[in-house]
């Protein structure tokens, strides 16, 4: 199929950016979006033009490294999904598609559809960790997990740290991403005693970093690849506010 | 042959290796090692480049005991390394189901099933710090699966007979990296560990003989800096992305340890390569990577091809009869489940005849019809639903209503640097980790081993081992004008400024998918003389014209995601000829390692004991290789032929 | 602000580090719990969620009140002039009125405040805007909380100059309460003014309600639907409760 592409193209984080147009032919539609950027960027070189920068590595939806604003849409219209994990088939032959890169204060563009989300690490830096040092830990089996608390942990420490979540939310908050790691973590026996310590530290330092605040619109676990719910979010306000949390 | 590929060098040993009762050999060590004095322990600093699963164990480790790290990864966060990707589990020997695991069938099994070419001591290491590795991860908040009863659940994996894989859903990498990341994560914000991500190491220092840091080019901005440490770390992952297609990221490369390499430091066992079986096939020329399908999936799944070549009918057009389960049919004991070099293998060998499917015929059917028939649609997509989506994504296909279609890729390479037990490789002072280096797995990896040996390096080893070298520091200090860090910087700029003056008429790319497929049609799942022969000639031709007509486009001092891939495929074609080399040398047959010509009369792979019972160390010369051997010996386990008929 | 390049500048040194610096400020913050807790977005939320109900529970009297309107012109009348007389002689005159509108003005200052401040943050976060964006899951009334607010803030004070000083009234300031309203409601037009900002109320509500059982952590994926439920339908219930009034006027069953 053949495609129109509008880009956005930006030399370094100083320039000033633009949309620029260019046309794809004999897209496969076996295609990975990221396949079909290759395609561009091959001819882009052979014609003496600078190739389109995007991230990307582990190609297979977990690396999280990954993200374009397709068509206004995070990762792509296709839900629970990753931009390398999206395909050319659910794409129409003559189709104009938008991309654009993730946008937010402290996602500075860096060149292209790169963005600097070193951000989401000065998050987890704040807090987002169980303090064990290394051989003190006592046996596996001493703290037994309730299942359900397992699962609902793991559901949540599934977040990939793409960062779709603030390029989704119309107030650019990392509550979602944030929100995970502190229900991922307070939810098990072993993240207790820092519990409240940890979603203070989180939470503050997003602030600090420059991202919004939620108001509780619900695009981000919409975009969300991994589909991390809207609940984490109301049990990190909770441990934040000091409330016990309810519900899973 | 000796003289006209490689030259043969004197025979190295183990220096470190303790010996003893094997059981007590790693408490031995570690007490005969030398201790630093904790007020020395600030003023030494430990390099460590990558924050995969070893390399992030490693840094948050040494950064707890003192020691003052410097971390690299050219992803654009630590979170990112390549272990994140791992599916299936790792492996530990806690024997929480009593059903008959020990450290030291562990040890057996981890030995035998690398085909008795690694070391016994390091083998029975591993298997004793396995268990360390999963109380340390617990208490770290690593979300593994458990029972209804709270305790951790465990799984047979990769045709182990006890249950002694833990895992976290399919997601087993990217929870035990969370885990080490954030433990890093905890000592960057104590200000112990000073991270530069999107930073590439591109070359080492070495002053006075010892590994005294390293040159790295700034990803964003293109700056050549040098960092000095009084130890260096490599923890930079694996090289499979040699062959173009393979399972690993695309950012995999073996810059790191080879740069190292050309340096002084021996590289053992290149040519053991891990071909996957159950991968998803290729789907054109604009293929970029393959992905894995869990291993799993081989306990419900049947393999199947149709029984004649050219047949094009849809799979639930042919008859039972007129399929082929072949595996059930050559290997009735073990059927489904053999090891993976002889799925793979034996994939191959009926594609090779004319009867794979899909397009290209490079491919085999994974059927879960009879599954789906037994235990329901619904215990089918609790136990793989995750895995039939990921399939569903990239094909298009519904597993629950046309077989998968699969196919052997390239996943993990079992070679590396070659280290001591202590893992220094050597080049004193630098210290190589995880899938880098060569330790550990023989010719061939066991599923749930690969997390299992990084973060038992990282976490475990490498802290304890790294302070008998430490004590000899702090080093002299240095900067930048020390006539030997010039040098490294300077090469560094040369080679970057070089690749971008080529200014030819290919992409690197190109040159990528070519060489790939030069490995893996001569250096691939079936060796020979006669095609590895040809591959090196073509190896050398190819690598001639990358550096006569590569096509480089843009500046060093930017973003440069092209400069990046040119710079790792410089290295890959070096890499390639000694795999070749190192896999023409080897004229037997274990485990990822097949020539065509030691085979049994059945077709099953033979080794020679006698003769290759060792593993080749090759130095580099900068024309042909020297090769080092080391001998193995086996005290503990008896070398015996595999067989899984 | 993170500057270009921070992803690759070296995060610290290891002795006058980023790190220990912020360190420093997670354990050294001055102030009591709760302003320390109020400069994160999420304390400001919390602060909207309480204020926001408080004054939910007022309309909700306030609605039920409204009803006396179907009891006859002295009925409400009556009640008009209880709500000043009420908690005599411990009160003055009026006194309850006065501590009622302290209250809601407060509790309205407050939830501006946090609206202003919340909105502002989110503009800082996201300086530039997309070419192309598409909604993916967000409902209209989310979208609708700021202007909605804005809105139901101005209805707030024309309604206090018509009904309550008389000011804005067709029938003047000296009518009482009764005739006031019904001079209101039996003009169509003044039916729509009231009747819009009712229903951006409900939108309001609708969002809200859940919203801030969601800010004060009562959420969970399993209460989801229920909260949502439980927010349209009393969002329906109050602006259904409300109409009923003008309505009432309008028709004639009210006079
Ligand atoms: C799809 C897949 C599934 C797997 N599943 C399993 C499994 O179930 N069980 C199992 O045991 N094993 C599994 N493996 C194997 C296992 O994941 C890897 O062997 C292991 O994670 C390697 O860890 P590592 O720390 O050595 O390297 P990596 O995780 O690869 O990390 C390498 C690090 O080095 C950095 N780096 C590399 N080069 C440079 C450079 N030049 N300069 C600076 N930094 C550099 C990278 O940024 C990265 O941080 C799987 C592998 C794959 C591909
Ligand atoms: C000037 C007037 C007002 C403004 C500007 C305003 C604005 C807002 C804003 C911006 C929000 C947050 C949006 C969100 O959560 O998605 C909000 C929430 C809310 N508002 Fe208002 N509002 C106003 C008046 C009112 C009134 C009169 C009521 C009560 C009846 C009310 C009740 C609520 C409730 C319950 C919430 C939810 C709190 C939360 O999400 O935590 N608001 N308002
Ligand atoms: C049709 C709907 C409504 C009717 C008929 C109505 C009627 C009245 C009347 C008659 C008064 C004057 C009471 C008195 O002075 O004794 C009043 C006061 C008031 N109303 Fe309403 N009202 C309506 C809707 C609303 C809404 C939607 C709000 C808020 C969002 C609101 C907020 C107030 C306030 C703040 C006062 C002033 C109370 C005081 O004097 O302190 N009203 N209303
Ligand atoms: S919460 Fe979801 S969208 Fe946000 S970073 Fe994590 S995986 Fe990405
Ligand atoms: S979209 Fe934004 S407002 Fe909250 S619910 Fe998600 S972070
Ligand atoms: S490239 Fe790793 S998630 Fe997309």
């Amino acid at each position: 199929m053949n495609l129109t592409l509008k880009v956005w193209r930006q030399k370094n984080a100083t320039s000033r950016g633009h949309l620029t147009t260019y046309r794809v032919k004999e897209i496969s539609p076996d295609m990975s979006f990221l396949e079909m950027l290759d395609v561009l960027n091959e001819r882009l070189i052979l014609d003496g033009d600078d190739p389109i920068a995007f991230d990307h590595d582990c190609r297979e939806g977990i690396c999280g490294m990954c993200g374009l604003v397709i068509n206004g849409v995070p990762h792509g219209e296709q839900r629970a999904t990753t931009t390398c994990q999206l395909h050319m088939r659910h794409f129409k032959d003559g189709d104009t598609i938008v991309i654009e890169p993730w946008r937010a204060a402290p996602f500075p563009v860096v060149k292209d559809l790169v963005v600097d989300r070193s951000a989401f690490d000065r998050i987890i830096e704040a807090g987002g960790y169980v303090s064990v040092p290394t051989g003190s830990a006592p046996d596996a089996h001493a703290v037994p997990v309730p299942k359900a608390s397992a699962d609902t942990a793991f559901d949540a420490a599934t977040c990939i740290g793409c960062g779709a979540c603030v390029a989704a939310c119309p107030n650019g908050s990392a509550s979602l991403f944030t929100a995970a790691k502190i229900t991922h973590l307070g939810l098990l026996p072993q993240g207790q005693p820092e519990r409240a310590r940890r979603a203070r530290a989180m939470v503050e330092t997003a602030d600090e970093l420059g991202f919004g605040g939620c108001t509780n619109i619900g695009e981000c676990t919409a975009v969300c690849p991994k589909g991390i719910p809207l609940a984490t979010i109301a049990r990190m306000n909770a441990d934040y506010l000091g409330l016990a949390a309810t519900g899973d | 042959m000796s003289t006209e590929f490689y030259r043969t060098g004197a025979p190295i040993e183990d220096g470190k290796a303790p010996d003893g009762v094997i059981a007590e050999r790693w408490d031995n060590r570690r007490f005969a090692a030398k201790l630093v004095n904790p007020a020395n322990k600030r003023k030494l600093t430990v390099i460590v480049v990558g924050t995969g699963l070893a390399g992030g164990s490693a840094a948050a480790t040494l950064a707890e005991l003192g020691y003052d790290v410097k971390s690299f990864c050219y992803q654009d966060s630590p979170r990112r390394a390549h272990s994140i990707a791992a599916q299936g589990g790792i492996n530990a020997a806690k024997n929480y189901r009593g059903d008959g695991d020990s450290v030291h069938r562990l040890f057996y099994d981890t030995v035998k099933g690398g085909d008795f070419r690694s070391r016994e001591s390091n083998v029975y290491r591993l298997a004793q710090v396995s268990v360390e590795i999963i109380d340390q991860c617990v208490a770290q908040g690593v979300p593994f699966a458990r029972e209804y009863g709270g305790l951790l659940d465990t799984r047979s994996f990769g045709g182990a007979q006890v249950s002694r894989t833990f895992y976290a859903r399919g997601q087993t990498g990217q929870q035990l990296l969370l885990g080490a990341y954030q433990a890093m994560a905890r000592q960057i914000q104590a200000g112990k560990i000073e991270m530069h991500p999107r930073t590439e190491m591109l070359d080492l220092i070495l002053v006075d003989g010892r590994a005294r840091g390293v040159v790295t080019r700034d990803l964003v901005t293109g700056e050549v800096r040098n960092h000095f440490a009084d130890a260096v770390v490599l923890a930079s992952g694996g090289y499979g992305n040699v062959f173009f297609l393979s399972t690993n990221a695309k950012g995999c490369n073996v810059t790191a340890i080879w740069r190292a390499h050309r340096k002084g430091a021996l590289f053992a066992n290149p040519c053991y390569t891990q071909i996957h079986p159950t991968c998803i096939p290729v789907s054109g020329d604009h293929q970029s990577k393959l992905t894995l399908m869990s291993e799993s999936l081989r306990n419900d799944g049947r393999v199947w091809v149709p029984l004649t070549g050219g047949d094009t009918r849809a799979p639930a057009d042919i008859p039972e009869a007129e399929r082929d389960y072949y595996l059930e049919r050559i290997y009735p004991s073990f059927g489904n489940l053999v090891p993976r070099d002889i799925a793979s293998r034996a994939a191959k060998n009926v594609c090779d005849e004319g009867r794979g499917v899909g397009p290209g015929g490079l491919g085999v059917y994974l059927d879960f019809a009879d599954a789906i028939a037994r235990l329901g649609r619904d215990a089918v997509a609790a136990k793989y639903g995750n895995l039939f989506e990921m399939y569903e994504r990239i094909t298009g296909e519904d597993p629950f209503e046309t077989p998968m279609r699969i196919y052997p890729a390239v996943h993990y390479t079992m070679g590396g640097l070659w280290v001591d037990y202590d893992l220094q490789a050597t080049i004193p002072g630098l210290f190589v980790i995880g899938e880098a280096n060569f330790s550990d797995h023989g010719a061939n990896r066991l599923g749930a081993s690969a997390l299992m040996q990084g973060l038992a390096d990282g976490y475990f080893v490498l802290p304890n081992t790294i302070g008998d070298y430490l004590a000899a520091g702090p080093f002299e200090p240095l900067d930048d004008a020390h006539p030997e860090v010039a040098d490294a910087a300077e090469a560094v700029r040369t080679r970057v400024a070089k690749l971008l003056a080529v200014n030819g008429s290919r992409t690197p790319d190109s040159f990528h998918r070519e060489l790939g497929r030069i490995m893996w049609d001569y250096c691939g799942m079936e060796r020979t003389d006669a095609g590895l022969r040809k591959a090196v000639g073509l190896i050398q031709a190819l690598r001639e014209e990358f550096w006569r007509d590569v096509l480089v486009s843009g500046e060093s001092e930017e973003l440069n995601q092209q400069l990046e891939k040119a710079g790792r495929i410089a290295d890959f074609f070096e890499l390639a000829e000694l795999m070749c080399i190192d896999a023409l040398h080897r004229t037997e047959s274990c485990g990822g390692h097949f020539r065509g010509e030691s085979q049994t009369p059945d077709g099953e792979a033979l080794r020679d004991d006698e003769t290759f019972s060792y593993v080749a160390a090759w130095e580099y010369t900068g024309d042909r290789p020297v090769l080092h051997r080391e001998h193995l010996t086996f005290e503990y386990v008896k070398p015996s032929q595999r067989s899984y008929k | 602000m993170i500057d270009r390049g921070a992803a690759t500048a070296p995060v610290q040194a290891p002795d006058q580090g980023a790190g220990r610096a912020r360190t420093e400020r997670t354990t050294a913050t001055k102030g009591s719990r709760a302003t320390t807790r109020y400069r994160g977005a999420v304390g400001k939320k919390a602060v909207m969620a309480v204020t926001g109900a408080l004054m939910i529970g007022f309309l909700v009297l306030h609605m039920i009140g409204n009803l006396k309107v179907f009891a006859g012109r002295d009925s409400f009348n009556d009640y008009a002039a209880w709500l000043r007389t009420v908690g005599e002689p411990m009160l003055p005159p009026s006194g309850f009125l006065w501590i009622q509108r302290i209250g809601l003005l407060v509790i309205l200052a407050l939830h501006i405040t946090a609206a202003v401040q919340l909105t502002v943050q989110a503009k800082r976060a996201r300086p530039v805007k997309y070419h192309v964006k598409r909604r993916v899951q967000q409902s209209y009334a989310s979208r609708t909380m700021r202007w909605g607010g804005v809105i139901i803030a101005a209805f707030v004070v024309y309604h206090i100059l018509d009904l309550t000083v008389g000011v804005a009234n067709p029938a003047g300031t000296a009518a009482d309460p009764y005739t006031r309203l019904v001079a209101d409601f039996q003009r169509w037009y003044l039916v729509v003014a009231y009747a819009v900002p009712l229903l951006l109320l409900g939108l309001h509500l609708r969002h809200g309600v859940w919203s801030a059982a969601q800010s004060l952590g009562r959420g969970g994926t399993a209460r989801e639907r229920p909260i949502k439920l439980f927010a349209t339908g009393f969002a329906v219930v109050l602006v259904a409760g409300f109409l009923l009034a003008p309505v009432g006027v309008l028709v004639g069953v009210v006079k």
